[in-house]
């Protein structure tokens, strides 16, 4: 089985230096599209390839480059930045790529960066990814030294420059628009839309903003084509996925594995199924802002659609498992926590629903819930949904809420009539 | 004054950005490693040299859990109260932290020494339960070994 985004990554080990990266075919692609491709005939590689934003929400890239204004009278400099922020709770991917192969991702950018013509890059790392941070600057300093950054790259007259951003701290500057005004030194709240970062995004100029993932992707798939990209999945969404899981599960981990590994594979095979002593109850396939899914789903195919139909998204594909001695209604009160003291407080539903929603929430779990306070977590995820906030912060911390009522009613219910959580 | 030491620092950074105010971040970063906190002075002192208002750097400041506008202790411990942390031992590592401690999340040691705050997912999920100490990322932990870690940070 072919796992392009992870044979240079060695637990244990220093990622891999320039020379190495070289050594195992890196650069090639760079050198391939400075030399014979046009930045339109790259973009339509990567839309040939179906590759889909790992970032969660599985925009095709090609596609979103297209966007690009290009040519004379496109506004300049243009800007290409990595999201690195994975704040999301449960999400663990996009290190294990930054700290595992910093030159990977370096070369997708430089593509990415080449098709919509871009000046500037910037990596926006999370604050806490200190052996991330100090990896990826050493890659950046190798990278300008063998003349692949800087000016006239590889002898062309393509330029760019690249930088590392480290933030500080706050889940919503992983919101691309957020992530924006943060790296323009404003408060980090999402901006409106229309126009999109694509013809107006940082300074005003046309940006891009890929996920990690999927930039480190970019390079295979102008190595090898993209058909050979699209052949490496099983399903209809290109390409290989890094698959996770955590919880009490035998061996938590990551997993580079064909798109659309079913969940069960996942789960048996390779984090080893639970724990002596607890049952699988539930998991979250892709990070914290996805809805549950139950053992109903356990065949259910890792990949957008396939999670779609079963009433949840793939998200980060990085999965939290709820084992049955763990209370459910805990776990829910622990995510709307998350949420509510990571809303960025711009627009009231928001701002005065999570945290509502998380008081009724603690109130349930401590034994003092009431009948009614279940209508009112039901109106709230209403409420809070798709299309009545100004991002999708709000939306997304609505369906392990949403589905936990329609898993966990009786669980719910019980603490109510109890007057206790059953299982503390 | 921002001292001469803080400003060359100030100025390499923010050669990597259009516009000054896209510094701010690091900058209160820059200065906060050496001062351990934000003060109003500070927070002033900077905001001039970025060419910012006070108030428009100080809803940045305050916008982010790292950016201390308060006095914080030596060392911060930040314990991940996430999800996957939570199902694995959240509360333990809290309990043994807060036991050893005496203080609670928000709290500083009397003697100045720790201050215990609460952190979003660490990103290290399949190593949980996590926190971090400062710049140092303590993963897999169980509480039987508190002294021995907290020895580590005079
Ligand atoms: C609250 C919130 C947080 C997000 N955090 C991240 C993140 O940390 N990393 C990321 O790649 N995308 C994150 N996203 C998604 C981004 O907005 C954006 O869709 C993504 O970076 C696009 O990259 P892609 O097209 O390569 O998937 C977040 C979205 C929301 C609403
Ligand atoms: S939904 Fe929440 S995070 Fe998004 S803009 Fe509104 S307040 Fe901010
Ligand atoms: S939930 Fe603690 S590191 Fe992710």
């Amino acid at each position: 089985m072919e796992r392009p985004l992870t044979s240079n990554i060695k637990p244990g080990q220093p990622a891999p230096d320039l020379a190495e990266y070289e050594r195992s075919g890196g650069y090639e692609a760079v050198r391939k599209a400075l030399r014979e491709l046009t930045p339109a005939q790259l973009t339509g590689i990567v839309k040939d390839s179906n590759l889909r934003g790992r970032g969660g929400a599985g925009f095709p890239t090609g596609s979103k480059w297209s966007f690009v204004p290009m040519g004379e009278t496109a506004l300049r400099p243009k800007y290409l930045v990595a999201n690195a922020d994975e704040m999301e709770p449960g999400a663990f991917k996009d290190r294990v790529l930054l700290e595992g192969d910093p030159h990977q991702l370096i070369e997708g950018m430089i593509l990415a960066a080449y098709a919509i013509q871009a000046e500037a890059a910037y990596i926006f790392l999370r604050e806490e990814y200190k052996q991330a941070e100090r990896t990826l600057r050493k890659a950046v300093a190798e990278t300008y030294q063998a003349g692949y950054l800087g000016k006239n790259i590889l002898g062309s007259s393509y330029r760019l420059e690249l930088y590392v951003h480290v933030s500080a701290g706050r889940y919503i500057c992983g919101e691309e628009s957020g992530l924006l005004n943060a790296l323009e030194g404003k408060r980090a709240i999402p901006r409106s839309r229309p126009p999109f970062p694509q013809t107006s995004g940082l300074w005003g100029k046309g940006t891009i903003v890929n996920n990690v993932e999927t930039l480190c992707n970019v390079p295979h798939i102008v190595r090898n084509g993209a058909e050979w990209f699209r052949k490496l999945s099983l399903t209809g969404d290109g390409g290989t996925k890094l698959y996770g899981a955590s919880g009490k599960v035998k061996r938590p981990g990551l997993w580079e594995l064909p798109m659309g590994t079913p969940i069960r594979e996942i789960l048996e095979e390779h984090a080893g199924g639970m724990r002596d002593g607890v049952r699988f109850r539930a998991l979250l396939p892709g990070g914290a802002s996805t809805d549950f899914l139950t053992e109903e789903h356990l065949d259910v195919r890792m990949d957008f659609s396939s999670v779609e139909k079963a009433g949840s998204r793939l998200g980060t594909g990085t999965m939290i498992i709820l084992d049955d001695k763990t209370c459910p209604v805990g776990m829910v009160h622990n995510l709307e926590l998350f949420f509510a003291r990571e809303s960025c407080g711009w627009c009231t539903p928001c701002r005065e629903g999570l945290p509502w929603t998380e008081k009724i929430l603690r109130e349930i779990e401590a034994g003092r819930g009431r009948t009614s306070d279940l209508d009112r977590l039901a109106l709230h995820a209403r409420l809070l949904g798709p299309g009545r906030t100004f991002c999708a912060l709000a939306p997304g911390a609505m369906e392990p809420l949403q589905s936990a009522l329609k898993y966990f009613r009786e669980d719910f219910e019980r603490h109510i009539r109890e007057k206790r959580c059953p299982w503390s | 004054m921002l001292t001469p030491e803080e400003i060359r620092e100030l100025e390499a950074d923010l050669a990597h950005y259009p516009q000054k105010q896209s510094g701010c971040v690091d900058a209160l970063k820059i200065v906060q490693r050496r001062r351990g906190w934000i003060s109003d002075d500070t927070l002033r002192e900077v905001a001039v040299y970025l060419e910012m208002t006070p108030e428009e750097l100080d809803g940045v400041a305050t916008f982010y859990p790292v950016i201390f506008r308060r006095q914080v202790g030596r060392h911060i411990i930040r314990i991940c109260d996430s999800v996957s942390c939570w199902i694995m031992g959240y509360e333990k590592v809290y309990s043994a932290l807060n036991g050893t401690l005496g203080i609670r999340l928000g709290e500083t040691t009397a003697d100045g020494r720790f201050t215990l705050l609460p952190s979003a997912c660490l990103g290290v999920c399949e190593h949980a339960p996590a926190l971090m100490i400062d710049d140092d990322l303590i993963a897999d932990w169980n509480p039987g070994n508190v002294d021995g870690i907290l020895s580590r940070y005079p």
